[in-house]
C-alpha cells in the first residue's frame, strides 16, 4: 500500500507476522489457500507429495500477517499460521483463557 | 461481529489448531480434492471455540451421504444415524437431556428429501437444534443423482437430459415453517459462516444454515463447472450478501447469482418453553418437570431406585 | 396368585383407577400406581413403563396402541416424563433411539403399519445397540386391515423386520396383568442386552379390561442400565462385557464416543470390510444367542406326560385353556405351554417335548408364523398341527379342540 505520508503511528503499529506451517503429506492440492492468500504468500509447489498432489510453498513468508485465512479455507487441516511476535501473542493468550474453554 | 475479531485458538508449530476437535485415527477423510465439506468443519469447529459452549454439552448428529460423514470425524459424542432421520434423532436426545447442544450437519438430499418431513416440524416446533445443511445440489455420495435442490436444467445420473423439476428454496422452506434462525452461506464464505454457526449454536430455537458447497468429482464434473476451485470462484463473483433478504426470493438457478447471507433471527419460545409453560398454565403445582435423563452415577446400584423417580 | 389389595389402603386416595378417561391422580407413594386396579391392557402397559422408570416417550397414534401413548400424555406431567407426539412412526422410533443415548429409558408404541415403518430405525438400534422398548399392539393385517380387530400377525417381523441379520428379543403377554409386569421385563432385557425388546401384544389384551394389581415400588424388580465406569478418554462403545454386551454411556458427559449404523469395530469406527462384518454381526447375533435360556420365559402347565402339547402366546393362549380343559374332559393327556418370549424362539423345550409327545399343536391369530418354528424345531420327531385364523377375533375353542383330538391319535 503506497501511503502519502508516513502515519504518526508507524513506529509503533505494525501488521503482524505470521508463520505458515504446512503439513506436506496431508495436501490434496485443492489449490483455496494459494487462490485466496491475499498476500499471496503461497504458490503451487513443483513437488509432488505421496497422494501425488503439488501442495503450496510458502513462496514469500516475509508477507504473511497471520491473517489465518488458509487455515479456515484449508479442507485438509494441512495448513496453519502461527503467530511471530512474543508480545503480541500475550495478548492474544490472556484474551483465549478469558474467553475460550481449554480444548 | 467483525470477523477479524474472531478468537480462535493457535497451533502450535507441529500440530494444528483444530486437531484436537478431530478424530486423528480416521483421517484422512474421504472426501475429494476440492471438496467443500473439510472447510465446513473447520468453520464449524472455529464456531464451537469462539462460542464457548462446553465441550461435553456439544453432540453431533448427522445422516447418510458425504455430509454425514461429518459426524465421524468431529472429536465430540456424534452420531452417525439413517438416512433422513437425523433430525428425530436429535430431537430424541435434546428432548431426554435439554443440557445437551443438539448440531445437525447433514447434506441436502438427507435433510430435505427423505427427511423433508422430520425437517418441516421441527422447524415448526421450534426445536432447539442448530442444522447445518451442506447443500451440493445432488446425492454425491452415491454418485450424482438428481436431488430435490439440482436446478432446473443441470445434468445428474437420474436426470440425464436435464433436471425439469423446480428445486427447493431451502432458506424460504424452512422459514415458512417457522425456523428462528435462517442463514445461508457458501463454503468460501469461512469467517461469515464461522459467525453464523456461532450464532445459530447459542441463539435458542430452530437454527437453519444452508451451505452451498462445491462438490467437484459429481456435480461439478458432470456439468462441466470445473473444480471445486471452479465453483468457488464462482460462489466468490455470484455471491450477493443480502443480510434480512426475503427468504421468498432466495432460490438459486442454474450457475446464477447466489443471494447469501443471515435472512432470519428472531426470539421466540422454544418446542421446550412451550411445553413447559402449557403444562404450567394447565396444570399449576400439580406439573412437575421433566426429571432429566439417568444419571450414571445415581444408578450404580438401584435396582428399584428408577421405579420411584 | 397375587393378593387383591385395596386402593384405598395402599395409595391414601378413594379413587380407584378406571381404564378410560378417568381422573388419575398422584398415589402418595409416588408415580408407581401401587394397588388393585380395573385396567385395560394398553393402560396397564402405559403403568408397567413408568414402573420401570421410562420417563420418554415418542409416538404417532396408531389403533390400538393409541390409549397407551395418551395415558401417558396425561401422566408424564405429572410425574416428571416427557411426552413428544412425532410426526410419523419413522420420527418416533428415531426419536426413541436418540432419547436413549441421551440417557432416558425410551419407549414407543404402534401397531402393524407403524410397525413396517419403524424397521429401518430398529435396525439402527439393533446395530448400535440401543436399549429400548417397541410395543406393537398387533391388529389385522396386512395393510391398513383391521384396525380395530385383533391379529397375531406380526410375529415373524418382529424378528425379521428390518434387513440384514440380527437378533432380537421379544416378549408376548396373555392379559392385562401381564401387560404391566411383562413392560417391565421388557426395559429389563433391553437393558441388560443393550438390545431393542419388542413388546407384541394384541388388540384384545390391549382392549381387554381386568384386574391389574400393581405392587409397591420397592417390589418392582427394575434392571439398572449398564454403564461405563472405566476413565472416559478409554470407553470404547462396543467392546463388550463377558457376556458379549458392552457398557453404555450417555451423550453430554464427555465420552467423545461416535456410533454409526455403519458396520463397525469396537471404537464405533466404520470399517468396511468383510473381516469387521463378520465380528460385528456376529457378536450381535451371538450376544442374543448364547443368552437364549437365561431369556426363556415359558409357562408349561400339566406338560409331563402329555400326549398332545398346546403351544400357545397371547390371547390365544387364553382361548387354548378352554379347548385344553375340553379336551382333558374327554380323557386326552393334553398340556399347555404358553410361550411369554417368543423370540428368541425356545428351540430346546419344543426340541425336547417333540420327543415325548405325540403332536403339538399350535393355535395363532394368523396363517402360521410361530407355527413355522415350532415345526422346524420339532424336527420331525413329532406330528405339528397348526389352527389358523386370518384375524379380526380370537379362535373358537372348538376349532383347537379338534386340533387336539386329531393329534391325540
Amino acid at each position: 500500500m503506497k501511503y502519502w505520508r508516513k502515519p504518526l503511528d508507524a513506529e509503533r503499529k505494525k501488521a503482524p507476522h505470521g508463520n505458515v506451517h504446512v503439513i506436506f503429506e496431508r495436501c490434496k492440492g485443492c489449490g483455496f489457500c494459494i487462490a485466496y492468500c491475499p498476500r499471496q504468500v503461497l504458490e503451487v509447489s513443483t513437488e509432488y507429495n505421496r497422494k501425488g498432489y503439488h501442495p503450496p510453498v510458502v513462496a514469500h513468508p516475509e508477507q504473511c500477517v497471520n491473517c489465518r485465512l488458509c487455515e479456515a479455507l484449508c479442507p485438509e487441516f494441512a495448513i496453519w499460521n502461527t503467530l511471530d511476535e512474543p508480545g503480541q501473542d500475550e495478548i492474544r493468550s490472556q484474551k483465549l483463557d478469558a474467553g475460550s474453554q481449554k480444548c | 461481529m467483525n470477523p477479524n475479531q474472531l478468537i480462535v485458538g493457535r497451533g502450535t508449530a507441529e500440530h494444528h489448531p483444530m486437531e484436537d476437535f478431530l478424530r486423528m485415527d480416521r483421517m484422512p477423510h474421504i472426501w475429494c480434492s476440492t471438496c467443500g465439506l473439510g472447510t465446513c468443519l473447520t468453520a464449524f469447529i472455529a464456531a464451537v471455540e469462539e462460542s464457548t459452549i462446553p465441550r461435553e454439552d456439544i453432540v453431533v448428529v448427522s445422516g447418510i451421504g458425504c455430509t454425514g460423514r461429518a459426524a465421524g470425524y468431529l472429536k465430540f459424542d456424534s452420531f452417525h444415524t439413517t438416512h433422513g432421520r437425523a433430525i428425530p434423532y436429535a430431537t430424541g436426545l435434546k428432548v431426554a437431556n435439554p443440557r445437551l447442544k443438539v448440531c445437525l450437519i447433514s447434506g441436502d438430499g438427507d435433510l430435505v428429501s427423505i427427511g423433508g418431513n422430520h425437517l418441516i416440524h421441527a422447524a415448526r416446533r421450534n426445536m432447539d437444534l442448530t442444522v447445518i445443511c451442506v447443500n451440493n445440489f445432488n446425492y454425491a455420495m452415491t454418485g450424482g443423482q438428481a436431488a430435490p435442490t439440482t436446478p432446473q436444467g443441470a445434468l445428474a445420473t437420474t436426470t440425464p437430459y436435464g433436471a425439469f423439476e423446480r428445486p427447493f428454496n431451502i432458506p424460504f422452506l424452512v422459514d415458512s415453517c417457522g425456523a428462528t434462525y435462517v442463514a445461508r452461506w457458501t463454503a468460501l464464505h469461512v469467517r461469515q459462516l464461522t459467525i453464523a454457526i456461532k450464532e445459530a449454536m447459542l441463539h435458542r430455537g430452530f437454527s437453519f444454515i444452508e451451505v452451498i458447497s462445491p462438490c467437484p468429482t459429481v456435480y461439478a464434473r458432470r456439468n462441466r463447472l470445473g473444480s471445486g476451485l471452479d465453483l468457488m470462484k464462482f460462489y466468490h463473483d455470484h455471491s450477493i450478501t443480502k443480510n434480512f433478504a426475503s427468504t421468498r426470493e432466495c432460490d438459486i438457478k442454474f450457475q446464477q447469482d447466489i443471494i447469501v447471507g443471515k435472512f432470519v433471527q428472531r426470539d421466540e419460545p422454544t418446542y421446550l418453553d412451550s411445553m413447559e409453560a402449557q403444562m404450567k398454565k394447565t396444570l399449576g403445582a400439580k406439573f412437575v418437570p421433566y426429571v432429566g435423563p439417568m444419571d450414571p452415577s445415581a444408578d450404580s446400584e438401584g435396582t428399584k431406585s428408577n421405579a420411584r423417580s | 396368585m397375587l393378593e387383591v389389595r385395596s386402593a384405598r389402603e395402599e395409595t391414601g386416595h378413594d379413587e380407584v383407577t378406571g381404564s378410560r378417561g378417568d381422573e388419575v391422580s398422584k398415589p402418595k407413594r409416588g408415580p408407581v400406581l401401587t394397588g388393585a386396579h380395573y385396567l385395560d391392557g394398553d393402560h396397564a402397559c402405559a403403568e408397567g413403563a413408568i414402573a420401570a422408570g421410562c420417563r420418554f416417550i415418542a409416538g404417532y397414534p396408531i389403533t390400538p396402541s393409541t390409549e397407551v401413548a395418551e395415558r401417558l400424555a396425561e401422566r408424564f406431567p405429572k410425574i416428571g416424563g416427557t411426552f413428544i407426539q412425532m410426526e410419523d412412526e419413522l420420527a418416533s422410533i428415531a426419536a426413541v433411539l436418540g432419547a436413549a443415548w441421551g440417557g432416558a429409558r425410551a419407549m414407543t408404541v404402534t401397531s402393524g403399519p407403524g410397525f413396517s415403518l419403524m424397521q429401518e430405525n430398529i435396525g439402527l438400534g439393533v446395530m448400535t445397540e440401543t436399549p429400548c422398548v417397541v410395543v406393537n399392539v398387533q391388529r389385522g393385517g396386512p395393510s391398513t386391515g383391521l384396525p380395530t380387530l385383533t391379529g397375531q400377525q406380526d410375529m415373524m417381523q418382529a424378528r425379521w423386520g428390518s434387513h440384514g441379520d440380527y437378533e432380537i428379543i421379544a416378549l408376548s403377554p396373555s392379559s392385562p396383568q401381564e401387560c404391566f409386569d411383562l413392560t417391565v421385563t421388557c426395559f429389563n432385557l433391553s437393558e441388560k442386552y443393550r438390545v431393542p425388546v419388542m413388546f407384541m401384544m394384541d388388540e384384545c389384551v390391549g382392549h381387554m379390561t381386568e384386574k391389574v394389581v400393581i405392587p409397591d415400588a420397592d417390589t418392582i424388580d427394575v434392571w439398572p442400565r449398564r454403564w461405563y465406569r472405566g476413565p472416559k478418554d478409554k470407553y470404547r462403545p462396543y467392546a463388550p462385557d463377558k457376556d458379549g454386551v458392552p457398557p453404555m454411556v450417555r451423550a453430554g458427559d464427555d465420552h467423545r464416543f461416535h456410533i454409526t449404523g455403519l458396520t463397525h469395530d469396537e471404537r464405533g469406527y466404520p470399517i468396511i470390510t468383510a473381516e469387521c462384518q463378520h465380528l460385528c454381526v456376529s457378536r450381535l447375533v451371538d450376544k442374543i444367542r448364547n443368552n437364549a435360556d437365561d431369556l426363556m420365559i415359558i409357562k408349561e402347565e400339566q406338560v409331563k406326560g402329555a400326549d398332545v402339547v398346546v403351544v400357545a402366546y397371547g390371547i390365544s393362549a387364553r382361548v387354548a385353556t378352554k379347548a385344553v380343559t375340553d379336551a382333558r374332559k374327554k380323557g386326552i393327556k393334553v398340556g399347555l405351554l404358553r410361550l411369554i418370549t417368543v423370540w428368541p424362539f425356545p428351540e430346546k423345550r419344543i426340541r425336547e417335548l417333540a420327543g415325548a409327545v405325540k403332536c403339538l399343536v399350535m393355535p395363532e391369530i394368523n396363517m402360521g408364523q410361530m407355527y413355522r418354528e415350532m415345526e422346524r424345531a420339532a424336527g420331525g420327531k413329532c406330528k405339528t398341527l397348526l389352527v389358523p385364523h386370518c384375524g379380526g377375533w380370537v379362535h373358537d375353542p372348538d376349532d383347537i379342540l379338534k386340533a387336539i383330538v386329531e393329534g391325540a391319535k
